[in-house]
């Protein structure tokens, strides 16, 4: 039976405090934080670095397709799942494609991946999902959304199975945004609540519980999507799942999530999950999708995964307002974009994306970017392709507050890193204070945007302070 | 190897003011630092055969056009020479192998850049690759600076003496960028610009034009200069790695181009103690701390790690043991990037010759040039003496 043998999250670094929100415009702020993606992260970057997690201890060679869920894809016309599969170094025969446009596109593409498996087109399907909804000024929206990435490994066997699959659709309006619309739009909650979500999420969920012939009291977790608190316990009630079962929508500590908050409450289930447990799924957007899964084989982290708990509570505050309106670029001003090759970007794709070097096959030094002739003992094209590591320490740095002609105030931490595992690297340092940068301090890479070169979005890989400690 | 010891000569120098020239280009700026060498040789445009331009933008211009176009020089071979920061020199350098191989009598080597039609705002640094190598220019350079303020214990203060040394040099120049001394706490407490270098670190954006004639010796003494020409002693031109930031076994402290042009230069100009030899020496200070570095990498102490206390013990002052920058440097005389290493060769010349335009070394013998270039990449060194 497929199941789902992996899963990830990511949630960006840096919170805002809704009150600070709230005093910004003199509105109400209701209680908690949310999280903010920083201005290099979008839905695709946190995709990667989700899927990063999901796949610690998997073999990528397995994996036959990838599927990218959101709502807040980087491009309106150009797709993203190839990009992450590039990032994540998977086979060029991976069958990518994104599912967008509904807040249920994640369990959508959980759907889609359950049935190629089960039709034998695909044996490990990669699901994520991740959202950076955008939330119009001096409204609730800027306090209520929040920005994160859930990744869910779908295989043939094991995990955690999933007994049963049950959708209903609705042409109901809820919350939208028409192509050219800068902010999610929602006419009236109230009739959305109603009519669509609570009917659609017991329809759906009951149904699938039948299926599977599993009663709500049977049910370990029950994770439910839910715009707030108080809709999620009625859907609950609906659905005859007490408040207990509940599995926490992160609504208090990091916001509204989009498309990553199904995958990311599962994964956060999943990662704390016994064999036996049986799990209800009930997403909703534009109808409600629904899974019954019963856990065979726990999904226990391995070594060297950062959990979803740990994403969370690792974190820091924004100072104010104003650094959330510069990290999501609110604010209508020409983004860095130097005047480069996409032809170079293309040709350099493996080293670029995958982070490919070289290791010299005479004298055995890792070497970055990968050379035909060896730089340390000249012997040519003799060199192995190999994968950096992820990891390493500053060698030197410095702090630069000129970028792209323009003098900025707080600089940009340009470092000098040797990587565990051999080869020396060049890299901007993000979510960190320039002032705490010291030589020998480790930090680690992270997925990121690295400007606007051409008008694309130029990924690239940039290094943090080690996010959390092993 | 045969060199070019003693077979060239330099017979006439020319240098505009460096500065923010806004209402000059490139016609102007050439126009009057070839003129003024030429006048300095008592020779006119017609007795030039062949022509060297160092230019390091493309928006300063193209081709050696750019300096046979305001000279009207047509029908005679110009070369343009690109080598980041020793673009003037290498085109000095080409220039010289012209001369002495005999191939031509009278050549000019000059340089020129229009900086300021880009704007203040720091050198444009236009990336070569989507995603690798991106950084300031003061950055590259500022890696670097980190690493010894790290390994040896170098400090904002070690950095300051040497822009205190060069503004004090540059306010004796009249044709220096900027001529106002400043006070270590000025440099200490300026803003950063990519730590640790502050504003007093980094070399600002200038334009100017420097020209050089040279010819053989045995013409020489048919020139105005015919009693105290200049003839050069030896240049070298080495390039490292274009990207150190990846360079697995570069340790950061010092350039190795330097150290390698440096070594083929005193060879050939047979120096074998530079402390003592070397009078005095107009040095790359793109920023401060690479004015320390250039101290090390030319042998002037015999550990790089000494190099503040050579500048703050005063042995590179005009007055010490090798003055260091007597024209100000960089630092103060301005950047117009390809013009520099020709700056350098007309300093060095008036230097020796007993007429500088600022402060004037004491009975000079050996004069050195340094140039060095990209992220510290490519240096060129030049020796001149005279030719007694």
């Amino acid at each position: 039976m497929v199941g789902i043998i992996a899963c990830g999250a990511y949630v960006p670094l840096h919170r805002l405090g809704r009150q600070a929100m709230g005093q910004a415009w003199g509105i109400p702020a209701v209680p908690g934080e949310r999280s903010v993606a920083n201005a290099d992260e979008d839905s695709l970057t946190m995709a990667v670095t989700a899927s990063q997690e999901c796949l610690v201890g998997q073999d990528p060679a397995n994996i036959d397709a990838v599927y990218f869920a959101t709502t807040t894809s980087p491009y309106t016309e150009k797709q993203c799942a190839s990009i992450i599969a590039a990032a994540l170094d998977l086979r060029k025969d991976v069958f990518t494609a994104d599912f967008t446009d509904s807040l249920r596109s994640g369990t959508a593409a959980m759907r889609a991946a359950r049935d190629a498996i089960e039709s034998g087109s695909a044996r490990s399907v990669l699901v994520v999902a991740a959202d950076c909804r955008p939330a119009e000024p001096e409204t609730m929206w800027e306090q209520l959304l929040g920005d994160g990435a859930g990744a869910l490994l779908l295989s043939k066997d094991g995990g955690a199975t999933i007994r049963a699959a049950k959708s209903v659709t609705s042409e109901m309006l809820g919350q939208w945004r028409r192509s050219g619309d800068r902010y999610v739009r929602a006419f009236e909650p109230k009739l959305e609540t109603e009519y669509a979500y609570v009917r659609g999420v017991a329809q759906a969920g009951k149904a699938a519980l039948q299926e599977a012939g599993v009663e709500p009291k049977d049910l370990a977790k029950a994770v439910i999507s839910a715009g707030d608190p108080r809709s999620h316990q009625t859907a609950a009630r609906a659905l005859g799942v007490e408040m207990t079962q509940l599995q926490d929508t992160l609504f208090l500590m990091l916001g509204g999530l989009g498309t990553a908050q199904v995958p990311i409450m599962l994964t956060a289930v999943l990662e704390a999950a016994k064999e036996g447990d049986k799990i209800l799924v009930v997403n909703h957007g534009d109808g409600a999708d629904a899974l019954v899964l019963e856990v065979a084989q726990p999904l226990t982290p391995p070594a060297g995964k950062r959990t979803a708990q740990q994403y969370m509570m690792t974190k820091r505050a924004l100072p104010s307002y104003d650094a959330y309106v510069g990290f999501r670029q609110l604010m209508d001003r020409e983004r860095f974009a130097p005047k480069t090759s996409p032809v170079t970007y293309w040709r350099d794709a493996k080293l670029e994306l995958a982070l490919y070097g070289g290791r010299c096959r005479k004298c055995g030094i890792v070497q970055y970017p990968p050379p035909r002739v060896c730089g340390e003992c000249r012997a040519k094209d003799d060199m192995e392709s190999v994968k950096l590591g992820r990891k390493g320490n500053v060698f030197t740095f410095t702090l630069d507050h000129l970028v792209g002609g323009s003098y900025l105030n707080v600089p940009v931490p340009r470092l000098v890193i040797d990587l565990e595992g051999g080869g020396r690297i060049f890299l901007e340092m993000t979510d960190g204070d320039p002032k705490d940068v010291q030589i020998g301090m480790p930090v680690e890479l992270t997925f990121r945007c690295l400007h606007e070169g051409t008008a694309f979005h130029n990924y690239y890989w940039k290094c943090q302070p080690v996010r959390v400690a092993a | 190897m045969p060199g070019i010891k003693d077979r060239v000569a330099v017979v006439g120098v020319g240098c505009t003011k460096f500065g923010e020239l806004w209402e000059k280009d490139q016609e102007d700026l050439l126009v009057e630092s070839v003129y003024e060498a030429l006048d300095d040789a008592g020779l006119t445009p017609q007795d030039i055969d062949a022509g060297w331009v160092g230019l390091m933008y493309n928006f300063t211009g193209f081709s050696g056009a750019t300096m046979t176009e305001p000279l009207k020089l047509f029908g005679k071979p110009v070369t343009r020479v690109e080598n980041f920061c020793a673009s003037g020199m290498d085109a000095f350098r080409n220039a010289c192998f012209a001369v002495a191989a005999g191939v031509y009598d009278v050549v000019v080597a000059c340089g020129v850049e229009k900086l300021l039609d880009q704007g203040g705002g720091g050198i444009p640094i236009e990336p070569i690759h989507p995603v690798l190598g991106h950084a300031s220019a003061p950055a590259m350079f500022a890696l670097a600076a980190s690493r010894a303020f790290h390994e040896w214990g170098w400090t904002k203060e070690d950095l300051a003496n040497v822009a205190v040394k060069n503004h004090k040099n540059g306010a004796a120049h009249p044709k220096a960028h900027f001529r106002r001394p400043i006070t270590v706490a000025d440099a200490v407490n300026a803003p950063m610009i990519s730590w640790p270098l502050g504003r007093f670190d980094c070399c600002a954006v200038s334009d100017g034009s420097a020209a050089i004639v040279i010819t053989r010796p045995e013409i020489a003494k048919d020139t105005k200069h015919k009693d105290d020409y200049v003839v050069v002693k030896d240049n070298a031109l080495a390039i490292e790695s274009l990207m150190p930031m990846y360079k697995v076994s570069y340790n950061w402290l010092g350039f190795p181009a330097t150290r390698d042009a440096a070594r083929v230069a005193y060879a050939e100009a047979g120096i074998t103690d530079p402390l003592k030899e070397i009078s005095f020496a107009e040095v790359h200070d793109c920023f401060t701390s690479t004015e320390l570095f250039n101290i090390g990498d030319l042998g002037f102490v015999a550990d790089g790690k000494d190099a503040p206390a050579f500048v703050r013990d005063g042995h590179a002052d005009v007055e010490g043991e090798v003055p260091i920058n007597p024209s100000g440097g960089l630092k103060c005389f301005g950047h117009p990037i390809g013009a520099t290493g020709c700056r350098m060769i007309y300093e060095v010349t008036k230097q020796l010759q007993g007429r500088a335009d600022g402060m004037q070394v004491k009975d000079p013998k050996l004069g050195m040039a340094h140039n060095l270039g990209g992220p510290g990449s490519v240096c060129s060194v030049t020796i001149l003496g005279r030719h007694d």
